[in-house]
């Protein structure tokens, strides 16, 4: 296979960048879109072009690392994969490919196609945790979970954090990020004593950061985890909840 | 066998002689193992470690290096007790780190399934599976918390699978005969490296734990002969930075990547435990690597890394090859009768299910005699049809659904048309720096957690026990040990970041840096490491000779210095530059392959992960030498053109007694 | 203390306030914008509907329309003064209205900070549909055509032959005109467009989800939206084709 890819490179946050053109010839379809990547760098470099720097770790769709709009779509054509699961048999033989890093004010470009998306971390510090210091746990199957309720845990835990989300919503929100880390917890039973105030932490940090969900679906659509948006309803219901509740007096209890 | 050079890289500070190694016994190393019955050596060993006044310890500051499951589990627990913690991590975020790939599961005796399981059984199949080269206390402390890290992860919310009554589900795995593995779906790693991160970030939350991400630790300081700290470069700005402390934990993982394909993350590597080596610290059995029986074969010359799928496969899946060499039919053509169930039949006892090193080698030996299957000829059939006729193709989505996936996406085939296709791969590594009981290595206030330290699975690693040992060492161990070595500097800041100590290795990091760009050859920096892994595997992989490791530990030296005539590292240090990254790390991959090497010539014997060709039995099993190598081999560095330095750490078996393995 | 995500590169750094009353701290979450734009969506929903139901009316001829008009004047009569109810019912009317724009401004301002750079190469969108992208266009053409219709229909103001309170005639004038009736058209096509989501969308921002009756969240605003669209559209479209009267 042949394909042309036209890539975005940017050499620092401040400067302005631009679409660079690139031939890759003897693409082969086994190879993963990262791996092409790889070829095109070796290419770069043995002209004495600097590479493409692009985010990428674990290659198996589980880091959360790759992050790359692909022909408009976050993470490319395929559903339900990260960038460095799609593979080339996905293109054709002589596609023009074009390729850009996530967009959002809270994930600045850091170089070509790599961004900072710590803004991720800052809205997990503000509650998304379990307050369950080592040592303190008691016997494990004392608590009984629903196994129904601990798979909805798990749909939203299966998050990776890529921000693809933020990259394909229309608003630049992180509204299914969010929910999902906020409901693997507020679904399950230890993580009810601090349900409501998790709630309300996290959803103003992420509004500092990002913006607000008008139902595109556009997060579920391109997700390589395909975490549902039942989550956001789920979300902005005990949000809404959190508001009104009389913490003082009724504790975390829903 | 000719003297052969060591790095011609850059000068590096020369290391400053280290104290005196760990309470070195007469006939080598010391592990520090507590007096009494092994079930109390622990519980022992707790009340004698002095302890840290809780007004106290914010006073002290522990840098910890990686954000990992050990690594984030450590800094967590050390800021709940009221440590000042620093995290240092190269990822952009700690939940990045490696361990967040781990699939299966991890063990814990929790024996919920009454199947007799117990902490002496947990340890005994420890000891056992790591071919009788792990220290027994060390891993009976490990089979002990096994139970603790259940509670501690439910408590955090990690969603374990459960059964409909609402308990905890468990399932056999890798070859254990009781189902004592905990999973969340195929996604086990990532949920506990989670429940982590979350603990973690509580803590950044509250200001316990500083957070300095795209940081990546390239040289230890020593001053004195204790680690006082680390020395970074901000992988965005290219600034060097020291970060100081009373105690610095590396928790930086393993070096599978040493052999270029494996199926660790990208950026996976040796150089912070490597630095520390070359700063005194004793690197411990380096040539015990485990090789996965369950990954999907390389597809071309461009592969970058190869992925694993969850050796749990093996519960349902059988293994087979066809009978006839070069049999070119689909997989659905070739009948019953012309398949060999290659393992099946060679351990009828164990069958599918025999440890991952004899797996491997299993699948090596039929690929080797031309009886691989696929386009490369590369791999062998896993096969579930049998499990699906058996308990219908829904329960087999439930346990596999992810990884069936995967794997369709990855090769384009449908695993319920044709079977898989598999083949081993490189995927951890038991080796890595010496460690005594309390996981400090030889260098005081130097300690070493997770995949980073050699500790407790010998010469190979149970499936399912890898994410046991990174939190056991990060949420009880390390947090009820590293008092011992604190309480006696109370009152002593850390040493500051512009003491000369630091100055030297700043300005060594520095010239390392400069020394790269400046190279300017026509080489680039995955072609040294494709290179490199090509050595490794050949010669030092699946099975191993004294010739070719001979030849590998010729090859590498060479290598290695038309690395530094040859390499291509362009773009600058003061911006985001991943060749710069990749160059260091390769670097170090270079020397630290020839001590791999070294190991596994010097240990003329087959255990394990590490298999001699000499050394095997008539059946072509593993051969030990326990009279000759029952020890831990804990190499010196001695000088960057000077042979290491062998220490031995002997291994006594008091409850475990060594027995050679059989799975037939 | 939150650690400042400026750290590495010049990411925004946490604007945490300081606690404020509670109805203040609860208006300025997005969240809760959204919640409130979902009530007032409601409350325009169900305005919509029965003035649709009501000018429907003009169909049955002169009097019943103007005899309909007559009646939302006396509505709660005698217990409260002529056209008080109505007034009542048009002040929360212009208050939602007014709440479904200011918060709608509100958030889409927001939605442009989040993104100050846009992608430089054509979007591919997978999920979200036309209806969902063009929200504040089609909500923009229907508040021009709210005042529009006001001017009018209620006041006259830009109705050649307005006659208070003869609704019918007032009706037939405005819709004499070929582009005014174009011009109702259009605006109701994007008044359907903008319920086909908003309708759906409200489901999501109120926290309605379950799997028993999701399904139907979608059928429903169809629906809504279908209703209201082809009984909008008929009335300009019957009058000023002359089929009717």
């Amino acid at each position: 296979m042949k394909v042309t890819l036209n890539v975005w490179r940017q050499r620092s946050p401040n400067d302005g960048g631009s679409f660079q053109i690139y031939e890759v010839d003897e693409v082969s379809p086994d190879m993963s879109f990262l791996e092409l990547f790889d070829v095109l760098n070796e290419q770069l470099i043995e002209k004495g072009e600097e590479p493409v720097a692009f985010d990428h770790d674990c290659r198996e769709g589980i880091c959360g690392s790759c992050s790359m709009m692909i022909n408009g779509r976050a993470h490319g054509p395929e559903s339900g994969t990260a960038t460095c699961q799609l593979h080339m048999r996905k293109f054709e033989d002589g596609a023009t490919i074009t390729v850009e890093p996530w967009r959002a004010n809270a994930f600045p470009i850091i170089k070509d196609l790599v961004v900072d998306r710590s803004a991720f971390d800052r809205i997990v510090e503000a509650g998304g945790y379990i307050t369950a210091p080592t040592g303190t746990a008691s016997e494990a199957n004392l608590i009984l979970v629903p196994k129904e309720v601990s798979d909805a845990a798990m749909d939203a835990a299966a998050c990776i954090g890529c921000g693809a989300c933020v990259a394909a919503c229309p608003n630049g929100a992180a509204q299914l990020f969010t929910a999902a880390k906020i409901q693997h917890l507020n679904l399950l039973p230890q993580g009810q004593p601090e349900r409501w105030s998790r709630v309300i932490d996290m959803v103003d940090t992420m509004e500092e950061f990002f913006g607000s969900c008008t139902n595109h679906r556009e997060c579920e659509a391109v997700c390589p985890k395909e975490i549902s948006i039942d989550f956001i309803a789920l979300m902005n219901r005990d949000y809404i909840r959190a508001q009104f509740k009389q913490r003082r007096l009724t504790g975390q209890k829903s | 066998m000719t003297r052969l050079h060591w790095s011609p890289g850059p000068a590096a500070a020369p290391a400053p002689p280290v104290g005196k190694a760990a309470g070195s016994a007469a006939n080598g190393l010391n592990g520090r193992i507590p007096e009494g019955p092994i079930a109390d050596k622990w519980s022992n060993h707790k009340f004698d470690v002095k302890l840290v006044n809780p007004a106290n310890k914010r006073k002290f500051r522990i840098v910890v290096v990686g954000s990992g499951l050990a690594g984030a589990s450590a800094a967590a627990t050390l800021g709940e007790l009221g440590y000042a913690v620093t995290m240092i991590t190269f990822h952009d975020s700690p939940r990045r780190a490696h361990s967040i790939a781990a699939q299966g599961g991890i063990n814990a005796a929790k024996n919920y399934r009454n199947d007799g399981d117990s902490v002496h059984r947990l340890f005994y199949d420890t000891i056992k599976g790591g071919d009788y080269r792990a220290r027994e206390a060390n891993v009976y402390r490990l089979a002990e918390l096994s139970v603790n890290i259940i509670d501690q992860c439910v408590a955090q919310g990690v969603p374990f699978a459960r059964e409909y009554g609402g308990l905890l589900d468990n399932r056999s795995f890798g070859g254990a005969q009781v189902s004592r593995t905990f999973y969340a779906r195929g996604q086990t790693g990532q949920q506990l490296l989670l429940g982590a991160y979350q603990a973690l970030a509580r803590q950044v939350h509250l200001g316990n734990v500083e957070l300095h991400e795209r940081t990546e630790m390239l040289d230890l300081v020593i001053k004195d002969g204790r680690a006082v700290g680390v020395v970074t470069r901000n992988l965005v700005s290219g600034a060097v930075r020291s970060f100081s402390g009373h105690a610095v934990v590396l928790a930086t993982g393993g070096y599978s990547n040493v052999f270029f394909l494996s199926t660790n993350a990208m950026a996976s590597n040796v150089t912070a435990i490597w630095r520390a080596h070359k700063r005194g610290a004793y690197m411990a059995n380096p040539c015990f690597t485990q090789i996965h029986p369950t990954c999907i074969p390389a597809s071309d010359d461009f592969q970058s890394k190869l992925t694993l799928m969850s050796e749990s496969l093996r519960n349902d899946g059988r293994i087979w090859v066809p009978k006839e060499f070069g049999d070119e039919r689909p997989p659905n053509q070739i009948p019953e009768e012309e398949r060999d169930y290659y393992l099946e039949r060679r351990y009828p006892a164990f069958g599918n299910l025999v440890p991952r090193d004899v797996a491997s080698r299993a699948a090596k030996h039929e690929v080797d005699a031309g009886r691989g299957v696929g386009p490369q000829k590369n791999g062998v059939y896993l096969d579930l049809s049998t499990a699906i006729a058996r308990v219908g193709r829904d329960v087999i989505d439930e346990r596999y659904d992810n990884l069936m996936q995967m794997y369709e996406r990855i090769t384009g085939e449908d695993p319920y048309v044709a079977p898989m296709r598999i083949y081993p791969a490189v995927h951890y590594t038991m080796g890595g720096l010496w460690v005594d009981y309390n996981l400090m290595s030889n260098v005081p206030g130097l300690y070493v957690l997770g995949e980073a330290n050699f500790s407790d699975h010998g010469a190979n690693r149970l499936g399912a026990s890898a994410l046991m040992q990174g939190l056991a060492d990060g949420y009880f161990i390390l947090p009820n040990t590293i008092g011992d070595g604190l309480a006696p500097l109370l009152g002593e800041d850390p040493v500051p970041t512009d003491d000369p100590a630091f100055a030297e290795v700043e300005s060594a990091v520095s010239d390392q840096v400069k020394q790269m760009l400046s190279v300017k050859g026509t080489r680039s920096v995955d072609w040294f490491h494709r290179e490199l892994g090509k050595i490794m595997w050949d010669d030092c992989g699946m099975a191993r000779s004294a010739e070719s490791l001979e030849k590998a530990i010729a090859e590498i030296p060479e290598l290695r210095s038309e690395f530094w005539r040859n390499v291509r590292v362009l773009g600058e240090n003061e911006s985001f530059n991943q060749s710069l990254e990749k160059a260091g790390r390769v670097a170090d991959f270079l020397e630290f392959g020839e001590l791999l090497c070294r190991d596994a010539l010097h240990r003329e014997e087959s255990c394990g992960g590490h298999f001699r060709v000499e050394h095997q039995t008539e059946d072509g099993e593993a051969l030990r030498h326990d009279d000759e190598f029952s020890y831990v081999a804990a190499w010196e560095h001695t000088g960057d053109h000077a042979q290491p330095a062998l220490h031995k750490e002997a291994l006594e078996f008091e409850y475990a007694h060594p027995s050679q393995r059989s799975y037939k | 203390m939150t650690k400042v995500a400026g750290d590495l590169t010049d990411a925004p750094a946490s604007t945490r306030r300081r606690p404020a009353p509670f109805v203040v701290t609860f208006y300025r979450s997005a969240i809760a914008k959204k919640w409130l734009m979902a009530i007032s969506g409601i409350i325009l929903l169900g305005y919509v509907l029965a003035h649709l139901v009501g000018n429907l009316k003009v169909f049955l001829g002169k009097d019943d329309i103007n005899h309909y008009a007559e009646w939302l004047r006396e509505l709660g009569e005698p217990a409260l003064p002529h056209e008080v109810l109505l007034w009542g019912m048009r002040i929360v009317l212009l208050g939602a209205f007014v709440i479904h724009i200011v918060a709608a401004y509100q958030l889409t301002m927001m939605n442009r900070r989040a993104r100050p750079q846009a992608y430089r190469s054509p979007r591919d969108y997978v999920a979200a549909d036309f209806a969902s992208r063009t929200m504040r266009w089609t909500g923009v053409i229907v508040l021009l055509f709210v005042i529009f219709h006001l001017l009018d229909l209620t006041f006259g103001t830009v109705n050649p032959g307005y006659e208070s309170g003869n609704v019918y005639r007032n009706m037939i004038a405005s819709f004499e005109r070929v582009p005014v009736a174009i011009a109702y058209i259009v605006a109701n096509l994007a008044l359907g467009i903008h319920i086909f989501h908003g309708a759906w969308s409200m489901f999501q921002s109120l926290g309605l989800n379950n799997p028993r009756y999701n399904a139907w969240r979608r059928y429903f605003a169809m629906g809504f939206a279908g209703a209201i669209t082809t009984g909008n559209v008929a009335i300009p479209l019957i009058i000023t084709t002359g089929i009717y009267p």
